[in-house]
């Protein structure tokens, strides 16, 4: 695993804080919103699934939670629109933890692979109650109060919002992985049956991280309500949004720190980019899967973690060999 | 009622490829929904430019759909190893599955279609209901191709190290069965299933490419309320689901059909987290 240097860390969040006041294109920028906010949401799916080696596919559960909610307070509670409103994300972030108890109370009582199954069943009932409750709007979606900042200017606080929430999902990972229930984490991943029998107490452990990680999920679906100013059942609870998120971890590095952010930005701003470039979306669609399946076929472990293997590997290929080598360390469990 | 039963026993046929696949390899294919709609596209173009039947058409599209396992299989599937092989197969199904779809957008637009024929149009009394014969003859296809993948699995050699391999793959190798042939022409089996299962399903739904998200989805219900792995709790949670949709739709609402399948699911794992017939031991702690 990699521990990229403070210095990396603090010149790449510099980056990220100057990148809006050089470039003001409002189409450019609109990518760097978006971007970030995958950037966070698989951040923090990354601290539980990467973590545990749960997968969850039914993160969009918790991004569409969000977004209703904050669409619904902000209608019902007839706000103006305007930065007041971005005081509702973190009550976004709450209500989506507390729909993750119940949920996570129910896919974790099985093990790893039907837990990703009923994590997609479970996203599909919340997908057909939100175009079919009566509270939700149905299919015809909510508009949320109009924000009217200028044009030009308009995806600067969304982008500042953004950067927070990964700068939060990025610390509170950080601190996750190097806590006691973090390590905990990681033993379930390796081996659930020897950690329970350690002492572990695997479920109470699993369904904290399930509800943490909700948390800025539920954040992001509040932040993209408000930068859509309306929202439809199928945009929030997107299917596509599940895949996307542990898609972009399992390229950037699963269960590293590093990599999720860097496979959200990578993921998020070139498929934006190729959807802009090309109005085909059948080819996109062709090209986004071929990416896909050499990233995975060639770097199985991510980007981050084939990167440091190359770089350390050239100095102590023989070293590395005798002592990490995957093969091995599989062969002993 | 009726028509679930009969449809039902479609989707049982396109959730035992999937089960047998998961049984046997550990690997959940997300691409068994746009497969099912690739052969139905096959059928499609059989039928209209070529002017063959849809039944007739079958001796083409499923032989097809097998080399496109097998090559799927030989080419990805066998390359995925450690611990981390179930998650990495749903990403790379899911990606195979982009591709096709990207690919079917491109070819046939994204205009639904449906299968036509005599035997789509036409209907027959039954029970004082009208049914079009293809749910008629949907059902003799199930029915024919599950018994006779039954047979297969049960009856004859090659079936027992299948079975073999579905109960303990190290075991199987251990008594000289080439699980790697095995798992090859199981997948190729499993997928071969969907030009079938497609075909009737493009007869019966009007599709397009990304009517394959509602598939998948129900078919992954399926295999998990039976018991992932287990080929009768495929076949009966089938049947369940349609037949519980369709009542729910006649003395409801149509538009809670799908949610109570869903709901159901997630009380009986509460209850039992291994599906109906799993074997698999999973503890609850």
């Amino acid at each position: 695993m990699t521990k990229a240097k403070p210095t990396a860390w603090s010149l790449g969040l510099a980056v990220l804080i100057v990148f809006p006041l050089i470039v003001t294109n409002p189409a450019w920028t609109s990518i760097g919103v978006l971007t970030l906010m995958f950037m966070a949401c698989t951040t923090s799916w990354n601290m539980f699934s990467g973590y545990s080696g749960y997968v969850s596919l039914g993160s969009a559960i918790f991004f569409g939670s969000g977004a209703y909610t904050m669409a619904l307070v902000s209608t019902h509670a007839h706000m103006a629109g305007g930065a007041a409103l971005f005081w509702l994300i973190p009550v976004a972030g709450l209500v989506a933890m507390v729909i993750a108890v119940p949920v996570g109370a129910i896919a974790l009582r099985v093990r790893r692979h039907t837990f990703v199954v009923i994590t997609i069943a479970l996203f599909f009932v919340f997908q057909l109650l939100a175009i079919n409750a009566s509270f939700t709007g149905g299919a015809a979606g909510i508009y949320i109060p109009l924000i009217n900042w200028g044009a030009s200017y308009y995806n600067v606080p969304f982008y500042y919002v953004a950067l927070g929430m990964v700068i939060f999902a990025t610390l509170l990972s950080a601190a996750v992985r190097r806590s006691r229930f973090g390590l905990q984490l990681l033993a379930i991943r390796d081996d659930e049956d020897r950690a329970l029998g350690l002492g572990v107490r695997v479920t109470a452990v699993k369904l904290t991280g399930f509800v943490m990680s909700a948390f800025t999920l539920g954040m992001a679906g509040g932040l993209y309500c408000m930068l859509q100013g309306q929202i439809y059942p199928q945009f929030v609870f997107d299917p596509t949004f599940d895949i996307t998120v542990a898609l972009m971890a399992f390229l950037g590095g699963f269960g590293t720190l590093l990599g999720p952010l860097l496979g959200g930005l990578i993921l998020e701003a070139s498929q934006q980019y190729l959807t802009e470039s090309f109005s085909n979306g059948s080819l996109y669609l062709i090209l986004f899967g071929v990416l896909f399946l050499l990233v995975i076929l060639f770097m199985p472990q991510g980007i981050v973690v084939a990167v440091s293997q190359w770089w350390n590997g050239r100095a102590q290929r023989r070293e590395l060999a005798a002592t990490t080598d995957p093969a091995a360390v599989g062969a002993n469990t | 009622m009726l028509d679930g039963v009969l449809t039902g026993s479609v989707y049982a046929l396109m959730a035992t490829g999937l089960t047998l696949i998961f049984g046997v390899m550990n690997i959940i294919n997300i691409a068994q929904g746009i497969l099912v709609i690739l052969g139905a596209y096959l059928s499609y173009t059989l039928s209209v430019h070529f002017g063959i039947d849809l039944f007739v058409g079958l001796i083409i599209t499923i032989p097809t759909l097998f080399v496109v396992g097998v090559v799927v299989e030989r080419l990805f599937m066998a390359r995925l190893k450690g611990p981390e092989r179930t998650s990495m197969s749903i990403l790379v199904t899911y990606a195979i599955s982009l591709i096709i779809e990207g690919s079917l957008n491109m070819i046939y637009s994204i205009n639904v279609v449906q299968l036509k024929a005599w035997y789509v149009d036409k209907s027959f009394p039954i029970f004082g209901v009208y049914l079009p014969y293809i749910y008629l003859f949907g059902f003799i296809l199930a029915v024919v191709l599950l018994t006779s993948l039954y047979i297969m699995l049960y009856r004859t050699r090659f079936g027992a190290s299948i079975r073999a391999s579905l109960a303990d793959q190290v075991a199987a190798a251990l008594v000289g069965i080439n699980v790697a042939r095995v798992s090859t022409i199981c997948f190729g089996l499993g997928i071969a299933v969907t030009a079938a299962g497609g075909m009737v399903y493009g007869a019966t739904n009007a599709f397009n490419a990304s009517t394959s998200y509602d598939l998948i989805s129900r078919l992954l219900t399926i295999i998990v309320l039976g018991g992932m792995g287990s080929l009768g709790g495929a076949l009966l949670a089938a049947i369940l689901m349609v037949t519980l949709g369709d009542v729910v739709a006649v003395v409801w609402s149509p538009i809670w059909s799908s949610p109570t399948f869903f709901f159901v699911l997630v009380i009986v794992l509460s209850l039992r987290p291994q599906g109906l017939f799993g074997k698999q031991s999973a503890r609850v702690a």
